[in-house]
């Protein structure tokens, strides 16, 4: 394995997962935003808070990731002019987060609408007999319960995130999967070991996480 | 218990890495049968080609076209084997030498670059063309090669050589990279970036496309030198040799110059002639 004893490409799979890593702390906090936001039109009094919801979730659900991100570029970017930065790279980088959040806030919104399932009907009731309004009834009584119900689906949708963010290297993002392509196209010697370290390095991370986030869901789960 | 099983799982892992790892080192001593032999006893090859390089080669249904599938005919020709013989695969930059050390393909004709990292696992017939690095512009640009790039946007393919040469060389350049050369000449056109780069032969392709026509122009000045090689397997030195014999054949009665002609040279440009002292690439 003498390709990562080259330091130019330690580099590059250093960045390659720097990226990563940066794609997938804006995209959650992003998605878990919109999507909580979207969870709560689903289930408002308003049709059509409801129905712009409906829509999303449908709508970028069903879509394929990639031509979101294509579109993210040529279209918000190379057509319509939407720029984020003068740096091409990071440009990119913010053109692939908007396409990673609106894609995973489709996915949160429902595991979170799932969670809200899982609040009993009559603390609802109750909160309405207090006087409380449907904005304070979601905030204070359902949504920490609903949150907490669905730490582990949430782990899941994340752990996705992160392997989907490779996706960002179709507008020409070099993270890992481009670095990966650019270490084989340069070491057509060692094609197989490139790729496992590659593949590696994503279970190693991923699945601690996976872990830890199965923890987290006993630790928080409302005992009922 | 819980300790136990996941050191099992990691151990299971690494050797498993391991285990894959030796695979791809001792694959130049695969099996014995070159081409040589299977194109007598089968009469069928399989050719590993591009399918998204218009002019080289590109897959249009089930049809492939272009210099490299031309080439591909000749070599077919000469060893024998009839062109409904002929099996094309589409193969990409990253799983040629996979598919040549795995057996999936028997040949590889596809913009493959003859370099020492690559000859350490592949046999190279060839070169039958040496292209270098080029730049496509629109029209109206007044980019006049490598030195005009400076503060200018460029479009190549993530992780090619040509995208690094322009990271190393020509550091004043912005680069952008795509996965694929058609959204670089895509954006070429919606004028996102300013020149698009990689071999001379794969821009003239683009630039003679019918939905570009008059759109674009190759600036014309070479800064690499790409010489482009038939791959086989390492251990297949007979089959090597014999490609050269063959491709010396068809620089001398004209049928080189025909799949030039047909090809690339339908974008205006004459036909290279096959340097056959080059022909030296075997082992």
């Amino acid at each position: 394995m003498d390709v990562f004893s080259d330091s130019a490409n330690i580099d590059t799979y250093v960045t390659g997962f720097l990226w990563i890593l940066k794609l997938t702390a804006a995209g959650a906090v992003g998605a878990l935003v919109l999507g909580v936001l979207l969870a709560g039109m689903r289930v408002s009094p308003v049709p059509v808070l409801r129905g712009v919801g409906t829509a999303w979730v449908n709508i970028f659900r069903n879509t394929p990731l990639t031509l979101i991100v294509f579109f993210c570029y040529f279209g918000l970017y190379s057509a319509l002019g939407f720029e984020l930065s003068d740096d091409i790279d990071t440009n990119n980088y913010w053109l692939g987060v908007v396409g990673l959040s609106v894609y995973t806030a489709a996915f949160v919104c429902e595991a979170i609408r799932s969670g809200i399932n899982t609040v009993p009907v009559g603390q609802a009731e109750a909160a309405r007999a207090i006087g409380m309004s449907f904005l304070q009834t979601l905030r204070i009584i359902i949504l920490p319960q609903a949150g907490r119900a669905v730490v582990a689906p949430l782990g899941s949708i994340f752990i996705a995130l992160a392997k989907n963010a490779t996706i960002v290297g179709t507008i020409g993002l070099m993270e890992s999967s481009s670095a990966m392509k650019e270490l084989i196209n340069a070491n057509g010697d060692a094609v197989i070991p490139i790729f496992l370290v590659f593949a590696g390095t994503f279970a190693v991370v991923l699945i601690p996480t996976g872990y830890l986030f199965g923890w987290l869901a006993n630790r928080l789960a409302v005992k009922r | 218990m819980r300790i136990t099983r996941l050191t099992a799982v990691v151990g299971a892992f690494a050797l498993a890495m391991a285990a894959a790892a030796c695979g791809g080192d001792d694959s130049g001593s695969g099996s014995a049968s070159g081409i040589v032999g299977k194109a007598s006893k089968d009469k069928k090859l399989v050719f590993g080609v591009k399918a998204d390089q218009p002019g080289l080669g590109l897959q249009t249904g089930g049809t492939y076209t272009g210099f490299d599938i031309e080439i591909a005919k000749i070599i077919a020709k000469g060893l024998g084997v009839p062109e409904s013989g002929i099996e094309y695969k589409t193969t990409v930059s990253a799983n040629r030498e996979p598919f040549i050390q795995q057996g999936q393909v028997d040949l590889v004709i596809a913009t493959y670059t003859i370099n020492d990292e690559r000859k350490k696992v592949v046999n190279f017939g060839g070169p039958y063309y040496i292209a270098g690095q080029d730049l496509l512009v629109r029209t109206d640009s007044t980019i006049a090669g490598p030195e005009g790039l400076a503060g200018k946007k460029v479009c190549s393919v993530s992780g090619s050589t040509p995208a690094k040469r322009i990271q190393t060389d020509y550091k004043d350049a912005s680069l952008q990279q795509f996965d694929s050369y058609s959204k670089c000449v895509q954006a070429l056109a919606n004028k996102t970036v300013d020149a698009v780069t990689t071999d001379d032969i794969i821009l003239a392709g683009y630039a003679a496309q019918d939905q570009y026509a008059g759109q674009f122009k190759v600036v014309g000045k070479k800064f690499s030198d790409e010489p482009y090689g038939i791959g086989v397997k390492k251990s297949d030195s007979e089959g090597c040799n014999k490609i050269n014999e063959i491709l010396k054949a068809s620089a001398s009665d004209g049928s080189y110059k025909a799949a030039w002609d047909n090809t690339l040279g339908k974008s205006g440009t004459a036909a290279p002639t096959l340097d056959v002292t080059k022909l030296t690439n075997c082992s």
